[in-house]
């Protein structure tokens, strides 16, 4: 256990500075300096002003002492200043990543677990009617495109339905508290985690039908019927428990595409999470943010995926930690 | 001679596949008594482990199951409906498969999975079902059964794993258990160990056993009498004993022939010169013909019919000229 934890410390760290190191190198590719872009924002760019900006910001420096001083201060958690937004961007992702951690989170358990029933009704009638239909109903989230599905949620059930809001995380003039805030911001939240989800739901499904079946065929299953267990033990306690295992894994490794996934929905329905920050930043060209978040976002990648993994071997009692 | 524990009335078993239709086993009959060891003896593909299946009726699809009876203590399991057929599984007619290493749940502990055994057919409290399984364990001899009981199977040797499969198996004393191959996949010390094992529980209970293997070593030192199936078909069924004295089936005589002497190793049924027809399409006589040293144009017709034959049977047209054999006393209940 001690040497996992170390062997996952190690990694966190290299994964950290790589990202550190390909943001640092981002800066330096995009043309013209911090002390550009400020005496751009100035109105003032005289060469006076530039080269008295460029000590302060030790742009002067060589460039391996602004590494390793750009490197301190993200491993300090000093992501840098936005001046488009008049603030440290450490300060703004803080202020973002619940709503978009929330946007995930809930997708993220709609697709699992609903995928993961449909998957497991699909596999047991393998064949029959409820399997095709399960199986069609798959292919066609799978196949539609995401900002599709979201427009027409949206023009459903918020225009033409008028049941949830069209947008937004939260009634803003109506200054709800305690739990009928909470409420008013899962009305909000059902939309995008629906069209956020769908996609994933449908990956699940597959996923879940097809690894179930796989294991329904294994040796193990041909034993637990020889003793006479019945149908419904053996498809949850003998067949899902080991089917879970390879959506555990395939969920770590879809993450980042999830985050991703995230921008675009977040983007669609005003949500004010990471990703319509990251979107605002690229269009002001806010390097300083852009970067502060991307290096947040793969920080949360990482330690998600610790958390899968630590689900994973609590699900399989083969992988111990070493 | 009391009712047969178990018997098979003219038991049919085919798999209807893209190729067309596989006649895995056909017209096939034989019986067990209490505390019998029965072996069923054949090439690989004749239909053994597919017939052990079809004894709890777990024959996977596309397989379909045709014939007079299964009878199981007296009951057709070929005419009961599933959900009484499970609760006889595991509970009157129990199982024993080949691969000790995959034939356990990864994820459950050993004890959980001889618990659920017993828990799925008898209403008794997990802590009474505790300490059966425990006691279960123990009378398998698996050492530090207390510890064991807690482990995952992979923790286990194969050895060890077979041993926890038979406890499961014996968890409820069966009428009949069915063991396939139960030693194929472990060393040679170890599967001593397992046969003894297995005679050992069978004498104590008076479980009627069906032992499958390729292993004729393994059929004269623990079996009471041999099934010899030949591309799905039984072709003799003998006393143990009179069997290996006299086999009269050529197939069976070129088995003995090939087997290796003591001390030569394990037998694998792969001697006899030929290979056996393809099960899509068999020829229309005898279907060790082609094979077969001794054949002549008569055995190309039809298929031999079982003859008496020794307190047995034998389903050749030349058994007769080539051995004479004593007068039928009894003709065998098939
Ligand atoms: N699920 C299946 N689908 C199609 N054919 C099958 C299936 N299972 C078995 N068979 C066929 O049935 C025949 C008998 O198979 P079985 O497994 O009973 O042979 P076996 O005598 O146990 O051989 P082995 O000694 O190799 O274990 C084989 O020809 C096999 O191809
Ligand atoms: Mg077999």
């Amino acid at each position: 256990m001690a040497r996992y934890l170390r062997r996952t410390i190690a990694q966190i760290a290299f994964v950290i500075i790589g990202i550190a190191i390909i943001n640092f190198f981002l800066l330096r590719l995009a043309p013209g300096d911090a002390a550009q872009v400020m005496a751009g924002e100035a109105g003032s760019a005289t060469p006076e002003y530039m080269a008295a900006l460029r000590k302060q910001f030790g742009l002067d420096q060589p460039l391996y002492v602004q590494f390793f001083s750009y490197l301190k201060n993200v491993l300090t958690l000093n992501l840098g200043y936005s001046f488009r937004q008049g603030m440290p961007v450490s300060d703004l992702i803080l202020q973002r990543l619940p709503a978009t951690l929330l946007l995930m989170g809930t997708s993220i358990a709609f697709a699992v677990s609903i995928g993961g029933m449909l998957g497991l009704l699909a596999a047991r009638q393998a064949g029959k009617l409820a399997d095709t239909l399960i199986s069609a109903l798959a292919l066609l989230f799978y196949a539609t495109p995401v900002f599709w599905i979201g427009v027409m949620l949206v023009v459903v059930f918020s225009v033409l339905l008028d049941w949830l809001p069209v947008g937004g995380m939260a009634s803003v003039e109506a200054g709800l508290t305690g739990l009928a805030y909470a409420a008013d911001v899962g009305r909000h939240l059902i939309l995008p985690a629906t069209t956020l989800g769908l996609f994933y739901l449908a990956i699940y499904t597959r996923l879940m039908r097809a690894s179930m079946l796989e294991v329904y065929g294994q040796d193990f299953v041909r034993t637990a019927r020889a003793k006479g267990v019945r149908p419904r033990r053996i498809a949850v306690r003998h067949v899902l428990r080991n089917a879970l295992l390879p959506i555990v894994t395939t969920l770590g490794v879809q993450l980042g595409s999830i985050l991703g996934g995230a921008i675009l929905v977040e983007t669609v329905f005003a949500w004010p999470g990471l990703g319509r920050l990251a979107f605002e930043a690229l269009f002001q060209r806010d390097l300083n943010l852009l970067l502060g978040i991307l290096f947040c976002s793969s920080v949360v990648v990482v330690l998600v995926n610790l958390a899968v993994d630590l689900a994973y071997t609590a699900l399989d009692p083969r992988i111990e930690l070493s | 001679m009391s009712d047969p524990v178990l018997a098979v009335e003219r038991l049919n078993i085919s798999f209807h596949t893209r190729r067309g239709v596989l006649r895995a086993v056909r017209d096939l009959s034989f019986h067990v008594e209490r505390g019998e060891t029965l072996a069923i003896v054949g090439e690989s593909g004749c239909g053994k482990s597919i017939t052990a299946l079809s004894l709890l009726g777990l024959v996977p699809e596309p397989g379909r199951v045709e014939g007079d009876a299964v009878r199981l203590e007296g009951r057709n399991l070929l005419a009961l409906p599933e959900a009484k057929l499970r609760r006889l599984r595991g509970a009157r007619i129990a199982m024993i498969f080949q691969e000790p290493m995959t034939a356990l749940n990864p994820v459950l502990t050993v004890g959980e999975q001889i618990m659920e055994a017993i828990l799925e057919h008898e209403k008794v409290s997990r802590a009474a079902a505790r300490d059966r399984a425990l006691a279960l364990l123990e009378r398998v001899r698996i050492p530090d059964a207390k510890r064991r009981f807690s482990d995952y199977p992979h923790r286990l040797s194969g050895g060890m794993r077979q041993r926890v499969v038979i406890a499961m198996a014996l968890a409820l004393s069966p009428a009949v258990l069915v063991a396939d191959e139960p030693t194929t996949a472990l060393d040679v010390t170890i599967q001593a160990q397992i046969l003894e094992l297995i005679d050992e529980l069978k004498r104590e209970n008076g479980t009627a056993v069906v032992l499958i293997t390729h292993d004729l070593g393994v059929v004269a030192e623990h079996s009471d009498r041999v099934l010899v199936m030949y591309a799905g078909r039984k072709v003799e069924a003998r006393a143990t004993a009179d069997l290996f004295a006299r086999p009269l089936h050529p197939y069976t005589r070129g088995l003995i022939a090939a087997r290796p002497q003591p001390g030569g190793g394990r037998a694998r049924l792969a001697e006899i010169p030929g290979t056996v027809p393809s099960l899509f399409a068999m020829p229309a006589g005898c279907a060790f013909a082609p094979r077969c040293a001794v054949a002549e144009p008569a055995c190309g017709v039809a298929v031999p019919p079982l003859m008496p034959a020794e307190d047995g049977a034998v389903a050749c047209i030349r058994a007769g000229e080539i051995h004479v054999p004593e007068p039928a006393r009894e003709a065998l209940r098939a």
